[in-house]
């Protein structure tokens, strides 16, 4: 078991909406002392529950106006083929999560790129040039949401 | 389109609260090349604009005893008019959800379900998931590991 008790899980719940509130204000939303909500949230990252802060930015205000979900699919499959492809495939600046999976699909991607011209060199020059590469299935990303999951 | 340009000023300062949100703006202005004063002035602009949104905690899954990762692909039933608005608001309420995405393709709906374990898994999407409306048909990738995890944006 990991020993969390109900303030933990309240705080973890905050915190992965957001990160950026003083300890002090954590510590009212929760019932603790500012000093108590500090120790509680030091705690959790050393145990390794929390790993870090991530920042939220918004691609569109970077130039960054297109993302999207690549479903890739292997041609051929063996252990080398699958290192060598996940070698390349993380070497693409653009390529900001791959995930392996079981499915219909080997690999899950999620690429961004100024816009769909500048998505389709991307897709033409780095990833259908990838070893070992199949079938790829592309979505383009319209709206995002994302909540705290099941603590 | 964005009523605002980013400097290269702007730029620096992005780069290194992406690589570590939780530094101070002295430490931020060091990193950056710039006074404390002029880096607060514009990470303060940036927040205004809506180029930063904000800061979360990354959580361990694993470590809390969430082991299962599926990623569901839904193609919506459009028969009914308001279909994938009365999904979404049903998904929503679905604690098992931690991400919802919606797509141009061949793809409508993509959910991401967290589980304890199988058996968790297998409750939320019978229970849960097969009980949400105007779903036409359902593909799921079950996580095995994460590869690369870039968060952030190439900037």
């Amino acid at each position: 078991m990991t020993g969390l008790d109900e303030t933990d899980l309240a705080l973890l719940r905050i915190l992965a909406r957001d990160s950026a509130q003083s300890a002090g204000a954590l510590g009212r939303r929760v019932g603790l002392s500012q000093p108590a909500a500090w120790r509680r949230i030091r705690r959790l990252e050393e145990a390794g529950f929390v790993t870090g802060r991530s920042l939220r930015l918004d691609p569109g205000a970077l130039g960054l106006g297109v993302t999207v979900f690549l479903g890739v699919k292997l041609a051929t499959k063996g252990r080398v083929s699958l290192e060598d492809f996940e070698r390349a495939v993380c070497a693409i600046p653009e390529v900001r999560r791959v995930e392996h999976v079981l499915g219909l699909y080997d690999y899950r991607l999620r690429v961004v790129a100024r816009d769909l011209a500048d998505f389709e060199r991307v897709l033409r020059r780095r990833i259908m040039t990838l070893p070992g590469i199949g079938n790829v299935e592309a979505n383009v990303l319209l709206t995002e949401e994302r909540f705290p999951g099941p603590l | 389109m964005p009523n605002f340009m980013l400097d290269d000023l702007d730029r620096r300062l992005l780069r290194q609260l992406q690589a570590d949100p939780t530094l101070s703006m002295a430490e931020l202005a060091d990193r950056a090349r710039t006074t404390a004063a002029r880096a607060a002035r514009r990470v303060e602009r940036m927040e205004a604009d809506g180029v930063i949104v904000g800061q979360e905690a990354v959580l361990d899954w694993p470590a809390l005893g969430f082991a299962v990762h599926v990623s569901l692909r839904i193609t919506v039933d459009k028969a009914a008019p308001r279909a994938l608005d009365e999904l979404m608001a049903a998904a929503r309420k679905v604690p098992e959800v931690a991400e919802m995405q919606t797509f141009l393709g061949r793809v409508d709906l993509r959910l991401s379900v967290i589980a304890r374990d199988m058996e968790h898994y297998q409750e939320t999407y019978r229970e849960r998931i097969l009980a949400l409306p105007h779903i036409a048909d359902i593909e799921a990738l079950l996580t095995i590991s994460t590869v690369k995890d870039e968060g952030g944006l190439p900037i």
